[in-house]
């Protein structure tokens, strides 16, 4: 009993977290004290701190690399659009266009997460890394292909070749090849981000401290004793790899509303290298680091754009002290000695030498 | 202990359990590593609620047969019967919830996790949770967790580790991970539990407390067991039934006073200076 309300204190703890986030964030935008660039890096952050969470699930959870989360993000953007646009004119309401076109982008997603796991995931660390990879350049490539429209008579799709204006009906173009999407309503608020995020959580937690998340974290640790128990590797490995797949299509699909415009090429390489140095500099398995390091990380170029030409350097930096800190064994037992200083302080009520330490 | 009788198809069993169908039977069971036969032939009965031993010198095959019987290797020659049931075509998976389960000679724990969740991990068959009712909290996931995790402490009471149950399972002393092992494959609820060198690295005391409590699990769960072990007051103390491997094949079976006198056995452990 005493594990459940160990892990029930964290969780709630990992809450509080992400709703004061949201309660700041708040108060100091209504209040006026959050500079333009920042206020427009709020829902981004939210995305990626979705992000950071399913991608943990992939990474840290079942122990896989995948280097093609960007790819689900990209289907889950454009297919949100194409839901969003289409629905302009028989659903009014922004935000129940919004739900609908997160939850098409999750499906979808989940229906490519299927496809590419089954193959996919019969593979084990370099090999899979570098399938995901090629993974998420297919997706850019066939998205840069796509050509969506919608008139009177309803969606058109192609490939390859551009669908001019003479061929519709009072229509417009949604997804046009290399442009990508332009004329996106934007639907996203941060609130909606928010809401994003504690969604995120409540599954991926719930999920990974049950029955399944033991039987996918048994089979990150000791494969052939997770078999001799009778855990079914592959439908463990694909539950862990879909439902990451699902939450990043979600988290696509609210930051494509949250522009104008947005192209294939947004969702490459880079973005997925980017969510995964959230998730490693966050700790493997650690859902609360990632948020955290999502946050800080991605706000961090934006907080130094004073030092322009330095910023970036000071980005690398950061990123090489953080990953030698939390490696570092002397920092480690200071941190811990510092934490039981806190705990003794609140327990006994009379600081120690180390609780000194904890409040400085 | 009841004596080993021979049953109508070759093999023996212990007297109580001749009537009933053997819980384990391998016919002719093999396996070649391209020209190398490392197992060969082997034949081995065991009845409902015997406790049996593998032993042989190093390298004589004793953990391959534990390989072949949970699949681990698809044999090459032969056929295994659980319960009557041929097992080919199986995979490790359907082998363990057709009622086969084991330990590691290298421990394999879940050294991430904590004591109780290596045991639920091993009880993952017996709780039926779909991932929906888990991850959006119904009713019966509430109703499987709290089944687990009384199970949970339920078995690890049998070596008296219920206090460890929040540590992490990495973190115990060795002799404590390797009861850690056996709790986990009891957990699956098993109709035999092969245990592949249950007592290495433990100190006298140590090995003459898990000696009762392998005759413990026997008797509270009516299962049978077969071990590997270099530990000869163990093995001598506790089996019904010994089986001795040398090169792959079986050189000797029978109770152990026959084993301990039979000459190619003392040959094939000591030389053949040490038989005479």
């Amino acid at each position: 009993m005493k594990k459940l309300t160990k892990n029930a204190r964290s969780n709630a703890v990992t809450y509080a977290i992400v709703i004061a986030f949201y309660v700041v964030m708040q108060v100091l935008s209504g209040s006026g004290h959050l500079s333009n660039s920042l206020t427009g890096q709020l829902i981004p952050i939210c995305v990626y701190i979705c992000l950071a969470i399913s991608l943990n699930l992939t990474v840290g959870i079942l122990g896989e690399l995948s280097l093609g989360h960007a790819g689900f993000m990209s289907v889950g953007a454009f297919t949100g659009i194409v839901v969003a646009m289409s629905l302009q004119s028989s659903v009014a309401s922004g935000p129940v266009r919004l739900v609908l076109a997160m939850l098409a982008g999750g499906l979808l997603a989940t229906v490519v997460g299927v496809i590419v796991g089954v193959p996919v995931l019969r593979l084990r660390g370099d090999y899979l890394a570098i399938v995901t990879l090629a993974f998420g350049e297919i997706i850019k490539n066939i998205i840069n292909n796509l050509y969506v429209a919608f008139d009177a008579s309803g969606l058109h799709v192609r490939m390859l070749r551009p669908i001019t204006a003479s061929e519709l009906t009072d229509g417009f173009l949604i997804i046009n090849g290399p442009q990508g999407a332009s004329g996106v309503t934007k639907l996203s608020t941060f609130t909606a981000g928010f809401l994003l995020i504690l969604f995120t959580l409540f599954v991926v937690l719930n999920l990974v401290q049950s029955r399944s998340g033991r039987a996918i974290m048994a089979l990150r640790d000791n494969r052939i004793a997770a078999e001799s128990v009778g855990i079914n590797i592959t439908k463990y490995k694909l539950m862990a790899f879909v439902v990451s797949a699902a939450l990043a299509g979600m988290a696509g699909a609210l930051y494509a509303m949250n522009f104008t415009t947005i192209a294939a090429k947004k969702f490459d390489f880079n973005t997925s290298i980017l969510v995964l140095v959230f998730v490693v500099l966050g700790g493997m398995g650690n859902i609360r680091g990632s948020i955290i390091a999502a946050a800080v990380l991605y706000v961090l170029p934006e907080l130094l754009r004073a030092m322009n030409d330095y910023r970036m350097l000071i980005y690398a930096v950061v990123l090489i002290v953080v990953m030698l800190a939390t490696n570092n064994p002397v920092l480690k037992a200071f941190l811990a000695r510092v934490r039981d200083g806190f705990t003794g302080l609140f327990r006994r009520k009379s600081p120690t030498p180390e609780g000194g330490d904890g409040d400085e | 202990m009841s004596k080993l009788v021979p049953l109508p198809s070759p093999g023996m069993v212990p007297e109580r359990d001749v009537d009933k169908t053997p819980v384990l039977e391998t016919r002719r069971l093999g396996i070649t590593f391209g020209g190398l036969k490392a197992v060969e032939d082997f034949n081995l009965t065991i009845g409902r609620t015997e406790i049996a031993g593998l032993i042989g010198p190093n390298g004589a095959g004793k953990t391959t047969v534990f390989n072949l019987l949970t699949k681990v290797y698809q044999p090459t020659h032969g056929t295994i019967l659980l319960d009557g049931r041929d097992t080919a075509g199986m995979n490790t998976v359907q082998v363990n919830k057709a009622g086969i389960a084991r330990t590691f000679q290298n421990i394999r724990l879940f050294s991430a996790l904590s004591v109780e969740d290596n045991v639920k991990i091993g009880l993952h068959n017996e709780i039926k949770c779909s991932m929906w009712e888990d991850i959006f909290r119904l009713p019966r996931h509430w109703k499987s967790e709290k089944v687990a995790h009384e199970r949970a402490l339920e078995l690890l009471s049998i070596f008296h580790m219920e206090d460890m149950a929040a540590a992490q399972a990495g973190s115990l002393p060795y002799g404590a991970q390797r009861r850690l092992e056996i709790v986990r494959a009891l957990a699956t609820n098993p109709s035999i539990l092969l245990l592949d060198e249950p007592a290495a690295g433990m100190n006298p005391s140590e090995t003459a407390e898990l000696m009762e409590n392998i005759r413990k699990i026997r008797d509270t769960f009516q299962i049978a067991i077969l071990l590997i072990e270099h530990d000869m007051n163990l093995v001598m103390g506790i089996c019904e039934g010994i089986c001795v491997l040398n090169y792959g094949r079986v050189i000797a079976k029978g109770e152990p006073e026959q084993i301990k006198n039979d000459p190619t056995v003392i040959e094939a452990y000591l030389g053949k200076r040490g038989a005479k």
